[in-house]
């Protein structure tokens, strides 16, 4: 029997192999270093998923598993993007877990089999192998969540992200089950080739489930109006998870929706602009506002996140090639800005103990200077002002949304970008107008210095070179409008 | 010679300084400090010099753009990496290299915390206003005008005054409002035109109600700039908090941005509309020319008085870009140089004795013509420059708009001429209170005069004030082609508006 038709799933399979195996080698260690060498090679793993994705990435697409999954170039962009924010959050989560004495090998076994979820997420080509995939993605997500189990707060996260998220999955099978009784199919590409003919209405059952599907995936993309886990999750779980939350599993769902409403309902672009135009209004106004009275620095993140979003899905409303590429561009410079800010937040400490109110900014930049710096960075970059990255994500994403006539929602995401600015800049300001009140620890761990490296660099230099993030996004938003 | 990137060079060579001070480590802070400012402004010299070379290069019989770069950037979009200048962005970056010295030599003494920050803030600034008159694609354009905000966010509010914060975060807001409006617009003309290069938007003729809104954007972001009535609010708290060399770039280059930005997009890319709010800014910049004046009269501060004299100043440019005749625009650019100069030169003027008494306030001053005859005489100079005494810069510019608006309207003429007459009330009334009169204060009886340093950085300004006032030719000449090339694109309109 030939095994070539695993060939495309090579990085998952890794991921999940490799999992099992370290399963047993951290049962069979010593606790501490035992957790420390499964942590070691579950980054390697993860460098490796990383380059076996570049790989295995064809120019055109290729089915596998009778069709359920898929390997094409947008498939494979955003595995390479996730691959990369679940390695450089796994890298900064080291020192966090030393430092909180929550070395337990487990850990990073839970973002092995989390990532490969999001990898079978993002290759999923028919609904069943898309709530099995969501599911492998989400369940180590609510362990993370109560990792640190002797706290309440922890516990309380993930007990809340549990619930809520059973009750998305719960509306997205509904939501399945009304497509598939409609249409008689769950396969995106049927779907897509029974649509493609001529000007064939969706049945209005099938819409119906379109509408519950879009809920399940906001919510798990912690967009409005299903969004309120998110500052209580991202700030109960520990601030390593928190980093996470942000980058992988929101990029996946990103790269999820997107397939979703481009391949099978590629057709009804005029049923579902309307969702997602009023998802994506709602965010960037929540993620705006929202933020401005917050003094716990993760649920300001959190609230930023919201506002990202919603931006990226002013891309997808647009309904366009421009407009999926703006996504992936989007989502590409915001996984590098947000580590690179849970970078600075993880490395912010006082005598040992981690800081989390947006008040211990205060006076950063006298103590360490090019920690404020690289932190000044990401802030002027989420705020999208140039010539830092974030604003060319913007940039795209209304280019797109302008393109398809959305003028109205282009004005207004700009002017909720100037009133985001403002809580970004309060941050800034704390940093370099105020004084510190009492000296911050000095060291920064190896670890998050190289991710700070990594992110700051790609960050404020994106405007020299733009071409591979750029290039490659293209090809892969492409591979959707075939 | 000619092959050489030159405008490429003079943007970034001020970031190579940036990396130079970046590398110096030294236990000492007053080491550091040294060093710093001796990197500053030996960058900033050599990048004035070598865009004094961009004038040698500079034809000043083409009307087009010259020194052309250009190369790929973002691919698969059509935006380059294009800059270019002419006869009228050359006299900005001028400017913008020039002051950028003046200002490093103005804070030799005067800044003492963070000297590291504050040189790398102002080269960052550097690059960033070359930048921005350079370039000839949209994006690029963009991408420099509102990247400006973050060094001036942090001059203020790491060097300012006491409520530094809070104009810190107006400035910053209310220009970005402003401009994110502008980015909107852009998305939509590259989206019409194809392109974002401007050589070829100005050539693009886009529909009436198109360029209706465009101009409407467009608007919002320069009238921030400029500032017009009555979107200045946020220049006095910027101005006031903001330490000398932060006010003097932002009074000499960053008010400029909005004249210019009206130049080189407003009027050849959208002339119709353009034509349509000519009354329209009329209105606005006669109430500022006459409102600020009075305000400005009744300020103790000598920072905010300057700052609104700025304000009426600026409204004499926006009547003159918008007389579309060859008078009123050349007056513009030139009134626009010249308060870059010369408002540029008041504020380190109020620089020199706050650093000594440390206060601005008008009546904690008086006599200082006693102590310090060669500060009186220089800032007598440059009083009299910013009242447009004939003779000096200030004088050419606004004749030559109020003669260009004359032909157009003279109610605007009239009124914009009040502003020359009020204008002569503030400035003589002030330089009255703080260097005539008797010397009661103590403090101030030990003040001394302007240091070597102090001196050095105004001379560059005392020659251009008078040279630009004796000769204006010098300066006209070269803008002269680029002018009537902007004339030309815009005849189809004046010509409709004559019938």
């Amino acid at each position: 029997m030939s095994t070539s038709y695993l060939f495309p799933a090579a990085p998952e399979l890794l991921l999940i192999l490799s999992g099992l195996v370290l399963l047993l080698v951290g049962s069979f260690k010593d606790h501490a270093a035992g957790a420390r060498l499964v942590s070691t090679l579950a980054l390697v793993t993860l460098a490796v998923a990383f380059f076996a994705t570049i790989i295995v990435t064809p120019g055109a697409a290729i089915y596998a598993f009778r069709e359920h999954f898929v390997l094409d170039a947008f498939a494979g962009f955003m595995k390479g993007v996730v691959f990369l924010g679940a390695l450089g959050t796994l890298l900064i989560a080291q020192p966090y877990l030393r430092q909180e004495k929550l070395e337990r090998f487990e850990y990073a076994l839970l973002v092995l089999f989390s990532t490969a979820g999001m990898g079978l997420l993002l290759s999923a080509n028919s609904f069943l192998a898309l709530y099995v995939a969501l599911e492998l993605m989400t369940l180590p997500l609510y362990v993370m969540a109560a990792f640190k189990r002797d706290t309440f707060k922890s516990t309380e996260a993930g007990l809340k992200y549990f619930v809520l998220g059973a009750l998305a999955s719960g509306m997205l099978l509904y939501g399945i089950s009304l497509v598939y009784g409609f249409t008689g199919t769950i396969s995106f590409t049927a779907l897509q080739d029974i649509y493609a003919a001529g000007d064939v209405r969706l049945p209005i059952g099938a819409l119906v489930g379109l509408v519950f599907i879009a809920a399940g995936l906001a919510f798990k993309l912690g967009a409005v109006p299903f969004h309120m886990w998110t500052p209580d999750v991202y700030e109960g779980a520990p601030t390593a998870v928190t980093a996470f939350f942000a980058a992988a599993p929101k990029i996946a769902a990103m790269g999820l929706t997107v397939r979703v409403f481009a391949e099978p309902f590629g057709a009804f672009v005029a049923d579902w602009q309307q969702i997602v135009i009023a998802v994506a209004v709602g965010s960037m106004a929540l993620g705006a506002f929202g933020a401005i009275g917050q003094t716990n620095i993760k649920r300001l993140m959190a609230y930023s996140g919201i506002g990202h979003v919603g931006y990226a899905l002013v891309g997808l409303a647009a309904g366009t090639e421009r407009g999926v590429y703006g996504v992936l561009v989007y989502m590409t410079l915001y996984l590098f800005m947000t580590v690179g800010t849970f970078a600075v937040i993880l490395t912010l400490r006082r005598r040992g103990q981690e800081l989390e109110r947006v008040q211990d900014f205060a006076g950063l930049s006298k103590e360490q200077p090019l920690l404020a710096l690289a932190a000044a960075i990401f802030m002027f970059s989420l705020a999208g002002i140039p010539p830092l990255a974030g604003f060319f994500g913007k940039l795209y994403v209304f280019l797109a949304a302008v393109d398809a006539g959305l003028i109205a929602l282009a004005v207004f995401g700009v002017l909720m970008s100037v009133v985001g600015a403002y809580y970004y800049l309060r941050i800034v300001k704390l940093m370099y107008f105020d004084a510190p009140p009492e000296p911050f620890d000095k060291t920064i761990e190896p670890e998050l210095q190289a991710v700070l490296v990594v992110t700051t660099a790609v960050t404020a230099l994106f405007i020299v070179f733009p071409g591979p993030i750029l290039g490659t996004a293209q090809v892969a938003a492409s591979a959707l409008f075939p | 010679m000619s092959d050489w990137p030159l405008l490429s060079l003079v943007i970034f060579l001020p970031l190579v300084g940036v990396l130079f001070i970046l590398a110096i480590r030294n236990e000492d802070e007053e080491v550091v400090a040294q060093n710093a400012k001796a990197v500053a402004l030996w960058t900033s010299s050599i990048t004035f010099l070598l865009s004094l070379l961009i004038w040698f290069q500079f034809d000043p019989n083409q009307a087009g753009f010259q020194l052309v770069e250009k190369a790929p950037w973002l691919p698969g979009f059509d935006i380059n990496y294009h800059v270019g200048v002419d006869g009228i962005s050359l006299w900005f970056v001028l400017l913008s290299t020039l002051l950028t010295v003046v200002v490093i030599l103005g804070s030799w003494h005067s800044v003492t915390t963070r000297v590291k920050e504050y040189m790398i803030s102002f080269l960052v600034m550097e690059t960033l206003m070359v930048g921005v008159f350079c370039a000839l694609d949209v994006v690029l354009f963009y991408i420099f005008f509102e990247g400006i905000l973050i060094p001036m966010f942090l001059i203020i509010g790491i060097w300012g005054g006491p409520n530094r914060i809070y104009a810190a975060f107006k400035f910053f807001l209310y220009t970005l409002v402003g401009s994110v409006l502008f980015l909107v617009a852009i998305i939509y003309m590259y989206l019409v035109a194809g392109t974002t290069d401007i050589p070829t938007l100005m050539r693009t003729e886009f529909t009436a109600e198109a360029q209706w809104w465009l101009f409407l954007a467009l608007f919002a972001s320069f009238a921030v700039k400029v500032p017009m009535w009555p979107f200045h609010t946020w220049l006095p708290d910027a101005h006031v908090e903001a330490p000398t060399a932060g006010s003097v770039l932002l009074a000499g280059v960053l008010l400029k941005l909005g004249g210019y930005g009206f130049l080189r997009f407003s009027l050849p890319m959208l002339p119709i509309a353009s034509a349509e709010f000519a009354p329209f800014i009329y209105a606005l910049s006669v109430i500022a020319v006459v409102y600020t004046s009075l305000v400005a009269l009744m300020q103790d501060d000598m920072k905010k008085l300057i700052a609104y004299s700025s304000v009426a100043h600026m409204g004499i440019v926006t009547i003159g870009v918008f007389t579309f005749n060859e008078q009123g625009i050349q007056g513009g650019i030139l009134q626009m140089l010249s308060h870059g100069i010369v408002s540029g030169a008041l504020f380190l003027c109020v620089g020199v004795i706050y650093d000594r008494i440390h206060s601005r306030e008008i009546r904690r001053y008086g006599g200082l013509a006693e102590r310090m005859p060669i500060y009186a005489t220089v800032f007598m100079l440059f009083m009299l420059a910013s009242v447009g005494l004939p003779g000096t810069s200030g004088f050419v510019g606004e004749v030559l708009v109020i003669v260009g608006v004359f032909q157009v309207n003279a109610w605007v003429a009239a009124l914009a001429a009040t502003g020359m007459i009020l204008g002569a009330c503030y400035m003589l009334w002030l330089y009255r209170r703080v260097v005539f009169g008797p010397l009661v204060r103590e403090d101030l009886l030990s003040i001394k005069d302007m240091r070597r340093h102090e001196a050095v950085a105004f001379a560059p300004l005392i020659i251009l004030v008078i040279v630009m006032g004796v000769y204006p030719n010098f300066f006209l000449e070269p803008m002269a082609a680029s002018v009537d090339a902007l004339l030309l694109q815009l005849e189809p309109v004046t010509t409709l508006a004559a019938d």
